[in-house]
């Protein structure tokens, strides 16, 4: 008969606290052992009760496992997390930040089709989107998101999908979601916005109506600098058989006996997509442990962001008056031009990753980086750690100078990753740094 | 559509844990459409499900090894849940039906699947005295609440700290 254990008194994800929700979505006591932390289930397969039983999963008609690819219950507790702790309605765990984003345009972009992304992003994702992607004849125009009108025309010659980040890498620049979901909704394509350096703490892209929301669980989200992983979450509000443009959703699926996964899955489509067919043939999947990891750190996550935003905003206005340093682009800072938007999409902080350039080009910012002691010299962001990197000469390295230029990563700028470390020891190695420039 | 529909868990939980046999008006003989996985899937979590076809009835034909109906009037009682897996535009007619035959076959719940949507139906049959459930999926809200759906990495809402007791039929087991 039905299940006899009592239903859970609580309501839906809304009613509980981002702080409840980050430390309890998906992650109740185990049923079977009543461990109160989440175990790693570490393991390839899963047992079927019966043929029968075996035949309903394969066929998704019933929820369950299969085989650690396509799902596990350790990254299943993660991805209710992220989805609870985003206000989407599912999310897909992926290997790292790079397999999210394939996940997140594999159901929608079809060979020969294009999708559009900001010029200011991260340089792995213009080098993603604009080398590998094209030989799977995925086309990405790149455009500069703060001219509305470029935005349209590119999204009038057919791309399916606009790419932003809501806090941009390598620092500073906070994208206006609002105003480009309404351009998006217009040309019936989707808003897909990375938010791993803002975080759910800071930024809800769902509310100014992004539609898909990718994730490097490698930064912020874990926190310590010890996994790498991702995931793409869905808000669940595109209508993929109204829309007609997205046949991976709303068409039928000859790998599932022809069933249409918008029509059979409604608002669940997308998600049960990414597993069912996005992990199953891609097999970017996340691994248990990187997911328990990744558990722990959105425990803190609040508690860690504020510290991380607090350290950050007085690290910049310390930088700021430094004789040797050009400028510096922090969202939080009061002449920051993205003042205003920080207010409004980023309320709880303006992110701890941002830009400064220093005086004497590219060679001195190479020296800043090396003068160093407690600051680490590494390609990671969003660590307990702070961090420093000359984007130019690595992480940018791979764009052309005028890539670089628009993506905020020229020679004289110096990123840095600004963590929990007590802030005079962070600008005492930054002053030394400098003076050694 | 209008606004969206909320129901606490509790009383989607209440219903769910109340009723024992279900009919499925529109419940489909295909093994790939909706309405046969959400039959399969109930059908495991141990509901009688007794489908209303008429082309399959006229036919003779079973899904999913229960005889198929032509109509609720031919649904054998007592059933407690009116599953509406068809059209928005036919709820209407099949709710006014359900609200005629309540007593005969001990209806108490008219539940229109997800997509599906009639607020004059739902407004009769809560004037009748039926509960009325709007624009979900019994599957979808039985994996929610108990956790499956959260295997699919799909947020459920529901937050415990308590560890559930198993059900008795498991107890002593092991």
């Amino acid at each position: 008969m039905t299940d006899e254990t009592p239903a859970p008194e609580g309501g839906a994800a809304s009613d509980w606290g981002f702080e409840t929700r980050m430390i309890h979505a998906g992650a109740g006591p185990d049923p079977v052992s009543g461990s109160r932390q989440t175990p790693i289930h570490q393991t390839s397969a899963y047992a079927f009760h019966d043929a029968d039983h075996a035949a309903s999963l394969f066929n998704l008609q019933t929820f369950g496992f299969i085989y650690s690819r396509l799902g596990n219950p350790t990254v299943a507790a993660l991805e209710q997390r992220i989805a609870s702790l985003e206000g989407g309605r599912g999310a897909t765990c992926a290997a790292s930040g790079h397999a999210a984003q394939v996940l997140a345009f594999f159901p929608l972009i079809e060979a020969g089709e294009r999708f559009a992304a900001s010029t200011r992003l991260y340089g792995g994702s213009v080098t993603q989107f604009s080398r590998t992607f094209p030989k799977f004849d995925w086309r990405c125009d790149f455009v500069d998101t703060e001219d509305l009108s470029a935005v349209e025309a590119v999204l009038a010659r057919g791309a399916k999908a606009l790419f932003v980040e809501s806090l941009a890498n390598p620092g500073g620049v906070v994208t206006d979601l609002e105003t480009l979901a309404g351009l998006t909704r217009a040309a019936g394509a989707l808003l897909i916005v990375d938010n791993t350096l803002a975080t759910p703490w800071l930024c809800q892209p769902f509310e100014w109506g992004a539609d898909l929301i990718v994730h490097s669980a490698t930064k912020f989200l874990s926190g310590n600098g010890t996994v790498i992983g991702g995931a793409v979450v869905d808000g669940g509000r595109f209508d993929w058989s109204a829309s007609g443009r997205f046949p991976g959703l709303s068409e039928p699926e000859p790998a599932y006996h022809g069933l249409k996964f918008s029509e059979t899955f409604g608002d669940l489509a997308f998600t049960v997509h990414s597993h069912a067919v996005g992990l199953r043939d891609l097999g970017a999947s996340m691994a248990p442990m990187n997911a328990f990891l990744t558990l722990l750190g959105t425990e803190t996550l609040a508690l860690r962001m504020e510290r991380h935003c607090r350290n950050s905003l007085a690290v910049a206005e310390w930088l700021t008056e430094h004789p040797k340093v050009e400028w510096v682009s922090h969202a939080g800072l009061p002449d920051s031009p993205y003042r205003e938007l920080a207010e409004k999409y980023l309320p709880n902080g303006a992110g701890a990753v941002f830009t400064f350039g220093v005086r004497g080009g590219y060679e001195a910012g190479v020296r800043v980086v090396e003068k160093c002691e407690l600051f680490s010299h590494l390609a990671n962001i969003g660590d307990a750690r702070s961090s420093i990197i000359h984007p130019a000469s690595t992480t940018h390295r791979q764009l052309t100078d005028e890539q670089r230029a628009a993506a905020g990563a020229g020679p004289e700028v110096v990123r840095l990753s600004i963590g929990l470390e007590t802030v005079d020891d962070l600008v005492r190695d930054l002053d030394i740094a400098l003076a050694a420039a | 559509m209008a606004s969206p529909l909320r129901y606490s868990d509790a009383l989607i939980a209440g219903i769910l844990r109340r009723v024992r046999t279900i009919t499925m008006v529109g419940a489909s003989p295909n093994w790939k459409r909706p309405s046969n996985f959400a039959m399969k899937y109930l059908q495991q979590k141990g509901y009688r499900v007794i489908p209303v076809n008429p082309r399959a009835a006229s036919a003779g034909a079973s899904i999913l090894g229960e005889k198929a109906r032509s109509s609720l009037a031919d649904v054998p009682a007592p059933v407690e849940m009116v599953d509406v897996f068809r059209g928005s535009e036919a709820a209407l007619e099949i709710t006014r039906e359900a609200i005629r035959l309540r007593a005969e076959k001990g209806f108490e719940v008219v539940w229109m699947q997800l997509g599906v949507r009639s607020d004059e139906a739902a407004a009769e049959a809560e004037a009748a005295g039926l509960t009325v459930i709007v624009n979900r999926c019994p599957k979808i809200e039985y994996g929610r609440i108990w956790g499956e759906l959260g295997w699919g990495g799909f947020d459920r809402g529901v937050i415990s700290s308590r560890w559930p007791r198993p059900a008795k039929r498991d107890e002593g087991a092991g």
